[in-house]
């Protein structure tokens, strides 16, 4: 009888070291490897405000007041299935935001998902696909944000459902899930092609929302782009992809069109979630909105499935 | 007698379905009218189709019109039915939604007033072509 307690005991013990131990920020260094954190190059603004509006930080990290949205003390809490996220201050204050990072730690969190203080970050933080971009852009973006006014005020704690509430766990999901991969560029594609592929995988995050999950919440690139109910509500995320559900019939003028004033083809304006991206997408150049365009009608077409329960 | 009582009782339950469901369907008829106004509008705001002061006044009047009919066509119960991407929002919060449609109904005619010739109407209608996104945004879930 002792033996076995003592048994269980060693078992719980392991698992417990092995969780501890898998869960710590340097597990995912070592065992995903550290590429891309160190920049190339002098700092680009002007490439920091691009990637700043195409990353759509402003739409959580804005504050709700905020006209300009660049007043970065933290926006309204995203509600979702797994609870509700406060997003923080990242405005340049020193105590609430972002004022005392380091450059390798604002890196470090948008391709790898980490603090500075080593915990994991919810992927409600779609650093799952900012870990696309390089070092470069991601530094550019963090000296952007540094010229912003620095402001006050905490965003409160996440309100989140067992066993979400348990932070460590998403360093697990992480390893399982998370790629850090910088997205490559394709000799065999235009410019136009492979700038649209790092605006609509990187820090455009479009999947974060088109591209349907997993039982296990992670995106599932077999159905990339095809659609996807929403998230933080009823309705539904539109299919992206050339097939007839989706943008099939849709010109990349149309696509790059929308992105610029929120307008279908058939003049309907986009609802929802959607018209705070064309907020963004809007501030784009043409040319962005076209390579945007281009590479998601390269993709390859895939039916939307659109559950019963979901209002078409 | 009962057989009877039950049958009109049937009826009477399919009519009041029918009435219950016609808000959604008028709605959307609506907005398709909204819609061809848009396409009107933006198709001469990006040079695809050449100004006419005639259509532009056509497109506003569309809107003027269809806001003062707009607000009744969400009924209490009208929240619920196979095909609308209505959000539970508006009824939650119909004061919002009514001064959002004020608001559009105020534009318009505002617009109505102001635009004279294209150079009036380019400087015009992206601020009444804004209410689209933002009322959308607030009270239609995406699609």
């Amino acid at each position: 009888m002792t033996r076995i307690v003592s048994l269980v005991c060693a078992v719980v013990l392991l698992g417990a070291t092995a969780f501890y131990a898998l869960t710590t920020p340097e597990a995912y260094t070592a065992l995903r490897g550290d590429h891309a954190h160190q920049p190339t190059r002098a700092r680009d603004l002007e490439n920091g405000q691009t990637l700043f509006h195409a990353g759509g930080c402003a739409s959580c990290h804005a504050a709700t007041d905020d006209e300009s949205r660049t007043h970065l003390s933290g926006g309204k809490p995203l509600v979702t299935p797994f609870g509700t996220f406060y997003p923080p201050n990242i405005s340049p204050d020193p105590d609430d935001g972002l004022g005392g990072w380091t450059e390798a730690q604002f890196i470090r969190a948008m391709r790898e998902g980490t603090a500075p203080d080593g915990r994991p970050y919810y992927p409600a933080f779609p650093y799952t696909s900012y870990r696309g971009m390089t070092a470069d852009d991601a530094a550019d973006i963090f000296a952007y944000l540094k010229t912003l006014p620095a402001l006050k005020g905490r965003a409160a704690e996440h309100q989140l459902a067992f066993p979400f509430s348990l932070r460590r766990g998403v360093a697990l999901w992480k390893l399982a899930f998370l790629s850090n991969t910088v997205i490559a560029k394709d000799p065999k594609q235009s410019e136009a092609w492979n700038r649209g592929h790092r605006l609509v995988e990187g820090v455009g995050h479009c999947g974060e929302c088109h591209t349907p999950r997993t039982i296990a919440a992670s995106l599932d690139r077999s159905r990339a782009f095809a659609g996807a109910p929403a998230l933080e509500g009823k309705g539904f995320a539109p299919n992206l992809t050339p097939h007839e559900t989706g943008l099939q019939s849709w010109s990349s003028d149309e696509i790059a069109s929308l992105l610029k004033d929120g307008f279908t083809p058939d003049a309907d304006s986009v609802g929802g979630s959607m018209a705070d991206v064309v907020r963004n997408t809007s501030t784009l150049t043409d040319a962005d909105r076209l390579a945007m365009a281009t590479y998601l009608k390269s993709l390859p077409p895939i039916p939307s499935v659109k559950p019963k329960s979901v209002t078409p | 007698m009962l057989r009877i009582s039950l049958s009109t009782l049937a009826i009477v339950s399919v009519a009041s379905l029918a009435i219950a469901a016609s808000p959604i369907a008028d709605r959307q008829a609506l907005m398709k009218a909204n819609g061809g106004a848009t396409k009107a509008l933006v198709g001469m705001m990006k040079g695809e189709t050449a100004f006419n002061l005639d259509a532009v006044k056509k497109a506003l009047t569309t809107y003027q019109q269809n806001a003062d009919s707009f607000i009744a066509l969400f009924p209490e119960g009208s929240d619920k039915g196979e095909k609308t991407s209505a959000s539970p929002k508006i009824w939650s919060d119909m004061a919002g939604f009514k001064a959002a449609n004020d608001k559009f109904k105020a534009d318009a005619t505002a617009a109505l007033a102001a635009i004279t010739d294209e150079a009036s109407f380019k400087a015009t209608v992206p601020g009444v072509l804004k209410n689209c996104g933002a009322c959308h945004e607030a009270y239609r879930l995406k699609d």
